[in-house]
């Protein structure tokens, strides 16, 4: 699975009619509320790489709020490309690509068992206190539902890396032995 | 301040060892997590904490007093009055209606039977299950049921809560609405919680978590007194 793909998020905000690109970054980071904020300038660049592939059409300024209030509309082209990336099943995962799982990995090459071990042990701490602030975050009364949803897609990713790397801790040792047999 | 301390607990069951040696301490309205592989010795320290069992080896207390030594009915007592317990199944009485179940402690306690209801029914509330107060168990599904459960272990405002697998037989949304709701109550009343769990989704409530390897507390991994990033709530 990818990461998260800013043109067509982009696309999916111009559906509902033309937006400036400083309302496009507001209305990003509300609706992906745990997502990493969209800076301005990749805004702008994704949209003028859109405008360039014909995905979305300059439609109109604001004069009075200067040269960079351009609002963008979606095309056709916009519109059909959005409908084919939501119709897509995305690959369920066709690479283990973890820095987790790779740093594991590679410490078992490079080091001895304990340094594998320390590692895991350390990252299962940290991964720990994450699930700990998300879920007050979602425990929390004042939560919407956007805030809830977002949150419980990062606990179950984090409940799933921890049940990982407590099970590679009880099996470290042999597989240490197995990469130097 | 201190509520509850285990030192040195150690208890068997024949010649099999469940604690070989746990120290713990529990402050007043704190969520302790219990958690580890299955056979790992986590309910068997509930059991000793709570009273239901007595240690072979080590001392439980309570507020400073050592009830590890006390007769089994002044621990069923203590049990009755300052904790409360609640189960993977709810474990309600099957011939009692929910009202009748959560009232059930407070009776036990001595409280007027229409005074049990009126808190039975306000704690019923609280986990909205308010409209089931006239049913029995066998016609709830298993959320109404743990929801009443709750209810039920929460009645008597205990000071402290002991919670094996909680949300066991639950599925994951109906699971973290019951202890959402759980762990909330809990805080607006100082009670603390010892909250026994295998999942690391579940163990996050609280706001420490104790790891226990083959009846040992597991120092090697996020293991004994794990802070909290940012307080503790």
């Amino acid at each position: 699975m990818g990461g998260v793909s800013t043109p067509h998020v982009l696309l999916g905000l111009l559906a509902g009619g033309s937006r400036h690109g400083y309302d496009l970054k507001r209305a990003h980071d509300e609706r992906l509320p745990r997502a990493r904020p969209l800076a301005f300038g990749q805004v702008y660049a994704t949209l003028g790489r859109l405008q360039r592939d014909g995905l979305v059409t300059a439609a109109g300024q604001d004069r009075a709020a200067g040269p960079d209030r351009t609002a963008y509309a979606l095309t056709g082209q916009g519109r059909a490309t959005l409908d084919e990336w939501l119709s897509t099943v995305e690959p369920p995962m066709p690479y283990v690509a973890s820095t987790l799982f790779t740093k594991v990995v590679v410490a078992l090459l490079v080091a001895d068992v304990d340094r594998a071990r320390s590692y895991l042990t350390a990252q299962r701490a940290a991964h720990s206190a994450r699930l700990r602030e998300l879920t007050r975050v979602k425990a929390d009364p004042a939560a919407t539902l956007s805030d809830v949803v977002a949150a419980d897609f990062a606990i179950a990713h984090l409940d799933a890396d921890l049940r990982w790397l407590r099970a590679t801790l009880d099996r470290v040792a042999d597989w240490h032995r197995e990469v130097h047999p | 301040m201190t509520q509850l301390q285990a030192r040195g607990v150690v208890r068997a069951y024949g010649p099999t060892p469940a604690l070989r040696g746990v120290t713990l301490d529990v402050a007043e309205g704190e969520i302790v997590a219990v958690t580890g592989p299955s056979g790992c010795g986590k309910s068997t320290l509930l059991h000793c904490l709570a009273g239901i069992l007595r240690p072979d080896v080590g001392e439980v207390t309570w507020r400073g007093h050592r009830i590890d030594t006390w007769s089994e009915a002044a621990r069923s007592r203590l049990r009755r009055t300052e904790f409360g317990v609640l189960f993977q199944f709810g474990q309600l009485v099957a011939e009692l209606t929910a009202a009748e179940n959560v009232s059930l402690p407070l009776l036990l306690a001595g409280t007027g039977r229409r005074e049990a209801r009126t808190a039975a029914l306000t704690w019923l509330e609280r986990f909205g299950v308010a409209d089931l107060a006239d049913v029995r168990p066998g016609e709830m599904s298993g959320g109404q049921q743990q929801r009443c459960a709750t209810a039920r272990a929460l009645v008597t405002e205990p000071r402290v809560l002991f919670a094996d697998e909680p949300t066991g037989a639950l599925d994951t949304l109906t699971g973290e609405q019951v202890l959402t709701q759980l762990v909330r109550l809990a805080r607006e009343q100082h009670t603390s919680v010892v909250l026994v769990t295998h999942e690391p989704r579940i163990a996050a409530y609280a706001d420490r978590e104790i790891v226990l390897r083959d009846g040992l507390v597991d120092h090697t991994g996020l293991g004994l007194d794990v802070p909290l990033a940012g307080g503790a709530r």
